[in-house]
């Protein structure tokens, strides 16, 4: 205790600390006044414009120690963690320093322990200043202004809560080294006009410029991003706190998007809806229900739903696209032209088409009225996509082993996906539930064809129609 | 369609990318404008510029090419058969739009994805082209994270690895079958294909880095993926197994997970109803316990309930530790790091925090609670020098004692 004697016991101290954020020069009194072996109770800290300490009056001129006194200790962790608590708008935060530097004298350790209330007391300070640091390099919101000479200027307001203006000038400077910029708070305000800063007195929100035609589509983004599904409110607050939405130009949009996200998300589950109830446990349940479905619009038309027939357990389902005018008139499927093709050429396979479950893809009459007739229509892949929900339906409960789609529509119907006849034919394709699914063309496909190319295609119809017999004899087996 | 404005592009083109779950934008090269021409840094932590109400972070314009799509992907809103209205940047368009955003702070970068138009190649290439633009013509320096397109020339994803800082393939459901049934065009091994082409290439660079000081950075943020949870029939013990073998295959960064949520102009082939978002959460929660808590996926199973989904109503680690309760528990005084990191409430933090404070007293429940969050969920797993949970970690109804109260979720809850 060599410097005791510098010490006149019972003195207080005041250090006017100059500017709020000024680290080195607490760090540098700090050191002498531990020197001098002045404890912290004897030390008031001040800063400018605060009122100052009961015993500020005090004596201000400060011990000097000896040139041979010895080091201070303090730990690099410690002084990571002062350097940013000294940040904090916290009025006893260099008392606080001061005390743990002291402390460590004695107890080099200290800083590790991080039950001792001042260790604590450190930590908060520390982390409210990065916190506060971390916002600052997210919620400065430029304006774009153009000034005289033609260049860009990009200024912002910002309203810190702590001393953290300065520490941050360099984050800006890196990130935009090459703009000309200025960042304005009640605190202060920074310029960087691309080579030099420059600091300035403290700003008021009416110096910064009031709007930028950027913020539409900065909105219109924020807008668009969010998903009214996924409404998340606290944990956006806890992220974005309401004090930091005054400055923040998409935070006007939040009230609104809150409020309406609800009915959105209603009006997507309401579309969603049938999907949402449970698949029907019938034939009958689905017949019934297809007459009500108006999940697209051919279900609108002026038309009846058709649904398939067939035993519940048959071991062939073929599928069509969809059912025709008569088809529709008699509510039965493959009751057309068409139908009667196909029944004379399954006969000819040696397929009874009593023991078949017949239906289509998709289960209204898709047409165009011209006059009294109507003509046909082929269905959108979305209108097919929406119907094989119900051709799911039916395939769950007839549990076919076989599953003959009759043209690309009924594949679709099936497989979800377009495929190209050429390359899917005469073979079969697994299906998730263990069956298979042959795909050959459509009936109607055949009576649209002459001459040569009919007695071609009706070659290779029967073809098809003949291994998907011997298929299905092989499986009975 | 020409008349579009970039205002109603971009309303369609960034709602279309809303359902995308990577925003993040860290663990790049630290990289900064000084010394260059144009604008932009990384400095190793993502910002989070903003937060939209439904609590995810805006860090990046994330936003499509364009949303016209050939392929028909059932639980996409953008597949062929939709009918969500149609727009496309050009490639000059957003990289004006990210350098606008950038320029007042609003973002870190750029998340550029899309439809794949024409080809794959076409549309990787224009993709590409968004790069080249902002990094080349405008030098910038801020983070782009390129969603690639699996079946373009491996030539097109190298040049691409180039320019972005990450790149990511998303491998969009977790089980083949499920793929093949709401993907219909994609094809899972395609997919693993291309992420290993670019785990690949990411080896080489960083290997060339370390021999020659001007070898070119490739994705340096590495490459991540995403996966829909709750759009088949997957649990999450098969989920979390995937996520596990793409982890150790293709070296990951990170595996997103993205709930189902109803899109509007739903495919029929969509499930039920969409998975509650605590699931979604509950994926997190274990993929964190895997990265940073020595989980192994396998213990991560054994936390699933018959059905090999993880609860909702209670964390996967406390799931866990109620299954093991023979291991707790625990002498906060003596425990390994490795058991205080199973304690359910206790995290990484708290954990290193007791191993400090250790070394100076024998700890209390009191200093416990100092060092925590929650002390009630604590308690029965651990030991101090004043307190013994004795009866507690045996009691059977101990999950209804640590299970928060019940509260409702979803506005739409089941």
């Amino acid at each position: 205790m060599t410097t005791m004697q510098n010490v006149r016991l019972g003195a207080y101290y005041a250090v006017h600390i100059p500017r709020p954020d000024d680290f080195a020069f607490w760090r540098e009194r700090a050191r002498m006044l531990v020197q001098c072996d002045v404890p912290p109770d004897r030390v008031a800290w001040t800063e400018p414009g605060s009122s100052g300490d009961l015993f500020a009056g005090g004596d201000t001129r400060l011990p000097v120690p000896d040139r041979d006194a010895r080091p201070i200790r303090a730990s690099k962790r410690f002084l990571s963690l002062a350097r940013n608590a000294v940040l904090h708008s916290d009025s006893e935060r260099f008392a606080l320093l001061y005390r743990l530097v002291w402390r460590q004298q004695t107890q080099p350790r200290i800083t590790e322990d991080k039950t001792d209330p001042d260790v604590r007391k450190l930590e908060e300070l520390d982390k409210n200043v990065r916190r506060d640091s971390h916002k600052m390099h997210a919620f400065v919101r430029f304006r774009q202004v153009k000034e005289q000479d033609g260049e860009e200027h990009y200024v912002a307001w910002f309203e810190p809560d702590h001393h953290i203006l300065r520490a941050n000038a360099g984050f800006f400077k890196r990130r935009f080294a090459n703009m000309r910029w200025s960042i304005l708070t009640p605190r202060g305000t920074l310029h960087w006009d691309g080579s030099t800063m420059r600091e300035g007195p403290p700003a008021q929100k009416g110096d910064a410029p009031q709007g930028d035609p950027a913020e539409d589509l900065w909105k219109t983004y924020y807008a668009s991003i969010f998903n009214p599904a996924r409404l998340k409110v606290g944990a956006m607050l806890s992220e974005m706190p309401k004090k930091y939405w005054k400055n923040l130009p998409e935070a006007s949009l939040i009230p609104d998007l809150i409020a309406g996200a609800q009915s959105r998300e209603a009006m997507m589950v309401a579309a969603g809806e049938r999907a949402a109830s449970d698949r029907p446990e019938t034939l009958e349940a689905i017949d019934r229900a297809i007459h009500q479905c108006r999940q697209c619009p051919i279900g609108g038309l002026d038309n009846q739903a058709v649904m398939g027939e067939g035993p519940a357990g048959a071991a062939l389902m073929i599928v069509g696209e969809q059912p025709g005018d008569q088809e529709d008139r008699a509510g039965r499927p493959f009751v057309g032209p068409a139908g009667q093709l196909l029944d004379r050429y399954i006969e000819q396979a040696g397929i009874e088409r009593r023991s078949a479950y017949v239906t289509n893809a998709v289960k209204h009459f898709k047409f165009v009225q011209r006059g009294k007739r109507r003509l046909h229509q082929s269905p959108t892949a979305k209108e097919i996509d929406t119907c094989r929900w119900w051709l799911e339906s039916e395939r769950a409960l007839v549990q076919p082993k076989i599953v003959l789609a009759l043209g690309a529509s009924a594949a679709r119907g099936i497989l979800g996906k377009t495929v190209s006849m050429a390359k899917v034919r005469g073979a079969p394709i697994p299906l998730e539930d263990g069956s298979e699914l042959w795909v050959t063309a459509h009936p109607a496909y055949l009576l649209r064809l002459d001459g040569a190319a009919h007695e071609e295609q009706a070659a290779l119809f029967a073809r098809d129609l003949a291994a998907v017999k011997k298929r299905l004899a092989g499986l009975e087996a | 369609m020409p008349h579009q404005t970039i205002l109603q592009k971009l309303e369609i083109l960034a709602d279309a990318a809303k359902y995308d779950a990577s925003c993040a934008s860290s663990g790049t090269a630290k990289k900064n404008s000084l010394g260059g021409k144009g604008m932009g840094s990384t400095e190793g932590m993502g910002i989070c510029h903003a937060y939209a109400p439904d609590g995810r972070c805006i860090s990046l314009l994330k936003v499509l090419l364009t949303n016209h799509c050939i392929f028909d992907c059932h639980y996409c809103i953008n597949r062929k058969s939709s009918n969500v209205r149609r727009a496309r940047f050009t490639p000059q368009e957003v990289a004006d739009l990210t350098l606008s955003f950038y320029k007042r702070n609003y973002i870190e970068g750029l998340f550029l994805s899309s439809g794949i138009i024409k080809s794959s190649n076409h549309t990787m290439e224009q993709m590409v082209e968004t790069a080249r633009i902002l990094r080349e013509e405008h030098d910038f320096r801020g983070y782009i994270h390129l969603k690639t397109i699996p079946e373009a020339d491996p030539e097109l994803i190298r040049q691409a690895g180039l320019y972005a800082d990450r790149l990511s393939i998303n491998v969009e459901l977790p089980t083949d079958a499920g793929l093949t049934r709401l993907a219909p065009d994609k094809d899972a091994r395609q997919i693993e294909g291309a992420m290993g082409g670019t785990k690949m290439a990411i080896v080489e660079a960083k290997d060339a880095k370390k021999r020659f000081k001007h070898a070119p950075r490739f994705a340096p943020a590495g490459q991540s993926t995403q996966m829909i949870v709750g759009a088949d029939a997957a649990s999450d013990a098969d989920i979390v197994g995937k996520a596990s073998r793409l982890y150790d295959n293709f070296r990951l960064r990170r595996v997103y997970y993205s709930a189902f949520s109803p899109i509007p102009d739903a495919s029929a082939v969509l499930p039920l109803k969409r998975p509650p978002l605590i699931r979604e959460h509950r994926l997190y929660q274990s993929d964190w316990l895997m990265r940073f808590y020595g989980y192994q996926p396998g213990e991560i199973m054994q936390a699933t309930g018959a059905d090999g989904n993880l609860p909702l109503d209670i964390d996967p680690k406390l799931a866990w530790a109620l299954k093991f309760r023979e291991q707790f528990p625990v002498d906060v005084q003596r425990a390994s790091k490795e058991q205080l990191l199973r304690v359910p409430g206790l995290g990484v933090k708290a954990v290193s925090r007791i191993l400090i404070a250790r070394r100076h007293r024998t700890l209390r429940l009191d200093d416990i609670a100092k060092l925590t969050v929650s002390l009630g969920k604590i308690r029965p797993f651990i030991v101090t020098c004043d307190w013994r949970p004795t009866l507690l970690t045996d009691r059977a109804d101990l999950r209804r004692l640590l299970a928060p109260k019940q509260e409702q979720l979803e506005l739409f809850a089941a």
